[in-house]
């Protein structure tokens, strides 16, 4: 089932156009995520689903119910571009934050004291924020994110500023939140992350979407059906047991070790050609290059845009 | 509902909870008591008493200057040459020359303490009067007991007659003090806690804090919460520096014993020096306050406190929402700042004539009638329509502002980096949700 759908949806500001016809679905309980270079319209799309805008054109369901501001409260926002309160202790701030959610004092309390011991920081309570590092201030923010526990939750960049043991904790609680019932829009530039907890993807790019789906059909549509194959024995052996379905594309000798990419076409298996090589020449690997997401975005962006990246547009 | 209310809490408890705050409120009221009192106690401590030889070469003078608590005469029966030789041996602090009456110039005073323009002003008053009593015996062959019977003490009583011909007298002095000293305050509210609301809103753009908060609550709840939490911190600071200033004021009167009959010396010296009669002041403070509108007063000094806060507070939150820092506010603050100081400077000619056309168009517009109206209300001149008109106006003036203000604020919290002008802010005006 669906937790969000976003429809048809428009959106310009004065000359500039942020959001053009762009549909989207987010699956219940998975992590789903929002890629697109600086200014291609995440963080409008992003300030839709959180009402602080509308959109001039489209609709936007939450649960099957059109977006409406009783949702707010089930929605958890982490902006990439956040702060606190300097001058006001943590503990203060934190209940202020979860108040405006619509969480009760006491109620806020309760949880905020179970977050404060799981990170270890029941110690900050009275502590100003401008007393804390950037990293310790990231986590107050995420805890007063994720305090209410909402169904959706939207991170933008959630690990900008963490050091890599910070960035696998807060990477552990977000795949925990998900196991709890969570769903959660992820808006990221780091790849490698989204290829390790995302579910689903929508790339969008010019305010346009141009691709979406499972991670893992996404990268069977990119796959390039090349492999690498390393040996011991002689090339030509090799090469006579491969038939015109497959095309080497390189090969180098490393010692005694052949390293050959080939290129499969549709009607040819790999199964079948290991079978005939295997009595030719010792075969020590095979192994299938599939093109990282990272390949996927810089390859889908500039079919787009083959020019270079545009400026960050004034609404970031 | 319940989240504005949060957030006006919050605005609140903040700052009524900085130390900044609490010195403020401390020191605010000994200042102001300090002003008030330190005049009156260096009037009665300080007994400015000069001794003055006069030396009446015209022999017109001979007990003619009267003894007070400052001054004290004495007829010197020698030389001037003399008595200057001795100014420093003797007890006199000064001596009084007077030479000929026909020029005034030939009167002349040699101190070692130098004399206030009252007590100079009372010597002249009295060379004067002796010269014109002399003239009049001379001339017109009256005696010293008639004239002396001749002795006029006017004053000048004000009274107004409505259309249903209603007497009410009224005290000028009483009224200017009262419509200035709350324009003043007026004045000061909006300054400093509109620029506070300016301030806060820049704060929460920079530390970016705000789009945490807009995506819990509308940014116009964030803006209403936030002026009106500071008008109230601003109410209770104006609430405690008048209890404290009358605390202090009391108690400081007490211990040093400054009582009424010290207040009518000074109100003598002040009648001396050709000022207006106030030596009861406190009869004439109560018998000019009945003649006050002193309820119309209250209400409308209440309805233009909060209604002027609130029209200027919106217009500071929207350029605070339009800038990144408070060094770029300049552009913006002219044309809000203009206004306000112009009313300020413009409240003394309105005084001089409180029903002039001036004071009747500033008092109706919006931006300058939270101050101007309020000079005119005391004088009891404003027509009630004029008042409902000018009312009206500054609650249209007030939702105008705010609804510009929201628009303004709206897409201005989320812009960074960005050098706004004029011609965008009137385009935001314009953006829809």
């Amino acid at each position: 089932m669906d937790l969000l759908q976003v429809k048809r949806v428009y959106k310009s500001y004065a000359e500039h156009k942020a959001l053009h016809n762009l549909s989207l679905h987010v699956k219940e309980q998975s992590i789903f995520g929002l890629l697109g270079p600086n200014g291609a319209g995440k963080t409008t799309l992003i300030r839709i689903i959180n009402q602080i805008t509308g959109p001039d054109k489209g609709e936007v369901f939450f649960q099957k119910e059109k977006l409406a501001p009783k949702h707010i409260a089930q929605i958890g926002y982490l902006p990439e571009e956040r702060g606190l309160y300097k001058k006001m202790k943590v503990g203060e701030q934190a209940l202020y934050l979860a108040q405006l959610k619509g969480m009760s004092k006491s109620e806020a309390k309760k949880k905020l004291k179970y977050w404060f011991e799981k990170f270890e920081i029941d110690g900050w309570w009275d502590k100003k924020i401008e007393e804390l590092s950037k990293g310790m201030a990231q986590k107050i923010q995420f805890i007063t994110t994720v305090l209410h526990e909402p169904k959706l939750l939207i991170l933008d960049e959630p690990f900008s500023g963490f050091d890599p043991i910070n960035t696998n904790l807060i990477k552990k609680e977000i795949l925990e939140l998900r196991e709890k019932g969570s769903t959660i829009i992820f808006s990221t530039h780091n790849m490698e992350s989204v290829e390790e907890i995302c579910d689903d993807i929508a790339l969008i790019n010019k305010s346009k979407k141009i691709l979406e789906g499972k991670v893992s059909e996404v990268k069977e549509a990119f796959k390039s059906n090349i492999f690498e194959i390393v040996f011991v024995g002689n090339m030509m052996a090799f090469s006579n047991a491969l038939w015109t379905a497959f095309e080497i594309l390189d090969k180098k000798q490393i010692e005694n070790k052949i390293y050959v990419k080939i290129r499969a076409t549709k009607s040819s298996d790999v199964n079948e050609l290991l079978k005939i090589i295997i009595s030719q020449v010792q075969v020590l690997s095979v192994n299938e290059i599939t093109p990282s997401m990272n390949d996927i975005f810089i390859q889908k962006v500039q079919e787009v845009m083959p020019e270079t990246l545009e400026e960050e547009a004034d609404f970031e | 509902m319940n989240k504005i209310k949060l957030i006006i809490a919050r605005e609140y408890l903040t700052r009524v909870k900085k130390t900044s705050f609490i010195v403020m409120t401390l020191l605010g009221p000994l200042l102001m008591a300090g002003l008030m009192i330190v005049p009156i106690w260096l009037a009665t401590k300080d007994k400015d008493l000069q001794r003055i030889e006069v030396i009446d070469t015209t022999g017109l003078f001979i007990k003619m200057f009267d003894n007070t608590s400052e001054l004290q005469f004495a007829d010197g029966f020698r030389s001037i040459e003399k008595a200057k030789a001795d100014l420093y041996e003797g007890d006199f602090t000064a001596i009084l020359h007077i030479e000929s009456v026909k020029k005034g110039s030939d009167v002349t005073m040699f101190y070692k303490k130098q004399p206030g323009i009252s007590t100079i002003a009372k010597i002249e008053r009295t060379i004067e009067n002796v010269i014109r009593s002399a003239e009049m015996q001379r001339q017109f062959k009256v005696t010293k007991e008639q004239i002396s019977d001749i002795q006029p003490n006017i004053t000048v009583k004000p009274i107004s007659i409505d259309a249903e011909g209603d007497e009410e007298s009224k005290n000028v002095a009483i009224m200017t003090g009262i419509g200035f000293f709350a324009a003043i305050l007026i004045y000061f509210f909006i300054f400093m806690y509109g620029i506070q609301i300016m301030r806060g809103v820049i704060e929460e753009k920079t530390s970016r804090i705000v789009e945490i908060i807009i995506s819990s609550v509308k940014p116009f709840e964030l803006m209403m919460g936030k002026i009106l939490g500071i008008a109230l911190v601003g109410l209770t600071q104006f609430l405690l520096w008048s209890i404290l200033t009358g605390a202090i004021y009391s108690v400081i009167m007490s211990v040093f014993g400054v009582d009424a009959s010290a207040m009518s010396q000074s109100a003598d010296m002040m009648k001396e020096a050709g000022m207006p009669d106030i030596s009861n002041p406190l009869q004439i403070l109560s018998e000019g306050l009945e003649s006050l509108p002193i309820f119309q007063i209250f209400i409308s000094f209440l309805f233009y406190f909060i209604g002027g806060y609130l029209l200027y507070g919106a217009l500071l939150a929207a350029i605070g929402s339009a800038v990144d820092s408070e060094a770029d506010t300049q552009q913006f603050m002219m044309p809000i700042t203009i206004p306000l100081i112009f009313s300020f400077v413009v409240a003394q000619t309105v005084v001089e004539n409180p029903d002039g056309p001036m004071a009747f168009w500033l008092s109706l517009c919006p931006l300058t009638s939270p101050i101007i109206m309020m000079v005119r209300i005391p004088f009891g001149g404003v027509a009630a329509w004029e008042l409902i008109l000018s009312m009206i106006l500054l609650i249209l003036g007030f939702l105008g502002a705010t609804w510009m203000a929201a628009k303004i604020y709206r897409t201005g919290i989320l812009m960074y980096g960005k050098k706004v002008t004029y011609k965008e802010l009137w385009k935001w005006l314009f953006y829809k949700g």
